[in-house]
Order: structure tokens, then C-alpha cells, then sequence
């Protein structure tokens, strides 16, 4: 059986492995680390939580007289270059 | 300008990129009515002042129209106004605290910020526990307490959903470095929001 990973080397592939970017092997190698360390359990569980949060986050309404000034400023600009 | 009357119809962006491009307003003023929220966000989490965000996001656009026919059609539209609305919030702070230059392309410190701090299980559906709100304000601040380099990087990478490489174009750095700032960024945010979300009365052990 090979070595488990640090959770130096676990944290720093965190982002790929959650992003399903890594290769079988380390895969393997990295689902081996947590299934032995609970922290890093606890740290890639919460992690993607984050991640989804995020995604799942509201879209911006941009305030109406904020859009309405950029409409003005664009229109201005389209004139001057007719 | 004699701008052609037909609706826009189609739903495929190069099409309406090459109408605008032709001189159709229509065409452009979609361009903008798709991105201008997503671009106020960012100018909002980079510059973290309305004002700023403001001149941030009708420079961005305005500067799009006026060099639309620089833009190649090679990238996405979004990724090449990103670009210059990056470019424009970065020149507001660098006038704000001129007594530092800021750059997305900083070198970091490599260390101690991937470690953790509080490690604690979550409720399952944590963000249940609040209102709308309360939520989308937990995670704006949460964001704009990252630094600007971690900032601009995550909003477009986890909340605009682009990919690693186009992060990377619309930032102008290294695939490398948006991996490590966007690493960084997670790391940091999970740890922020654990204040919140953490099951109560529980810890990582016990979890387990």
C-alpha cells in the first residue's frame, strides 16, 4: 500500500479533486487520506458546501437608476459616434 | 449609423456580437442587458464602493463599444468586458490607496492561509437557517473580506461559473495562478462561513 498523503499535500489538490480534475490515481489516493483523517473529511465536506452555496447564489439585480444612467451614458456615446 | 431593424431572435451570442459590431444599438444594448448585473457585482466586490462599482461598469461598456471591433470573437464576449471592467476597478483602487500599488498578479504567501483554522462539521443544509437576505448578505461580506486578489478571482471562477482558463484570460494570469488563488479563496470562505453554518454543539470528532 503506498503512503497516505500529508494533509499538506491532501489540501493542496483540494480544489481539483472537488472540481473532479484529478486522475484515477490520485484520486484514489486522496479519497485514502480521508477516509483516514477526519479533519480533512470535515474540510473537503464543508468546502463543497461553500462552493455550492456560491453557485446557488442569487443573480445581481443591478439597481434600476443605475442601469438607467448607463443607458443614458451609452446613448450619448452612440450619438456623438454617428 | 444605420442600424438594422430586425429583432434580435436567435439566442447565440456571436450572432448578436456581429450585429453589434455592424452598428446595431439593439444588438449591443443586449450585450449589456446580459452582463451589466454580473459586471456591477464584481465591480462591486473588487472596488467594495458603489460609486466606484458605478464609473467601473459604464467605463467597462462604454470602452466595449467603442473597441468592438478589436474584440476577436475568439473568447467570449463576458470574458473580454470582464477584462476591462478587471482593468478599470483595479485603476479606482490603485487611486484610492495610492500609497500601495495593487495588482491581481501580487505575489502571495504561499503558506500558512491554506491551513485551516476552524475545522467543524455543518448542519446539511445549513444556509436553511436564514432568510434570503441574511444569506446573500453572509456571503457578500464573506467575499469582501478576502483580499482583491482572492476577490476577483472566485466571484468569476465559483459564482460566475467561467472556467479555470477563462478566469485566467479575463484576469491575465497563469492557469497556475488562478488555481492557487482560487484554492486559497475556498479555503478562506469555508472558514468564514463555518462561523455560521456549523452544527451546533458539534465538532469534527464527533462527527465522525
Amino acid at each position: 500500500m503506498t503512503p497516505l498523503l500529508t494533509c499538506k499535500q491532501f489540501l493542496d489538490e483540494l480544489s481539483d479533486y472537488l472540481d473532479e480534475k484529478t486522475d484515477a490515481g490520485l484520486r484514489k489516493k486522496l479519497e485514502d487520506h480521508i477516509s483516514e483523517c477526519p479533519n480533512c473529511w470535515v474540510i473537503c465536506d464543508t468546502t463543497k458546501k461553500t462552493i455550492q452555496i456560491y453557485r446557488g447564489m442569487d443573480p445581481y439585480p443591478i439597481p434600476s437608476e443605475i442601469h438607467t444612467r448607463l443607458m443614458s451614458a451609452l446613448e450619448l456615446k452612440m450619438a456623438r459616434k454617428t | 449609423m444605420s442600424a438594422m431593424s430586425s429583432p434580435i431572435e436567435i439566442d447565440d451570442e456571436a450572432a448578436i456580437v456581429a450585429q453589434a459590431r455592424l452598428g446595431d444599438a439593439k444588438a449591443f444594448s443586449e450585450l449589456l442587458r446580459r452582463y451589466e448585473g454580473k459586471i456591477f457585482r464584481l465591480a462591486l466586490h473588487i472596488t467594495q464602493n458603489r460609486e466606484d462599482a458605478e464609473d467601473v461598469l459604464q467605463e467597462a461598456f462604454l470602452k466595449a463599444y467603442e473597441h468592438l471591433d478589436q474584440f476577436q470573437g475568439q473568447s467570449k464576449f463576458y470574458t473580454w468586458i470582464v477584462r476591462i471592467a478587471v482593468n478599470q476597478a483595479l485603476m479606482k483602487l490603485r487611486k484610492r490607496k495610492s500609497d500601495r500599488s495593487v495588482s491581481l498578479d501580487e505575489t502571495i504567501d504561499t503558506g500558512e492561509d491554506t491551513v485551516a483554522r476552524e475545522i467543524a462539521a455543518w448542519d446539511e443544509n445549513p444556509e436553511q437557517q436564514y432568510s434570503r437576505e441574511e444569506i446573500n448578505e453572509i456571503l457578500s461580506s464573506a467575499i469582501d473580506g478576502l483580499a482583491p486578489i482572492y476577490r476577483a478571482v472566485f466571484v468569476l471562477r465559483d459564482v460566475d461559473d467561467l472556467s479555470t482558463e477563462e478566469t485566467a484570460e479575463a484576469l491575465e494570469l497563469s492557469v497556475p495562478a488562478v488555481k492557487s488563488r482560487l484554492l486559497r479563496a475556498r479555503l478562506q470562505l469555508r472558514d468564514k462561513l463555518t462561523r455560521y453554518f456549523k452544527r451546533k454543539g458539534d465538532d469534527a470528532f464527533a462527527y465522525m
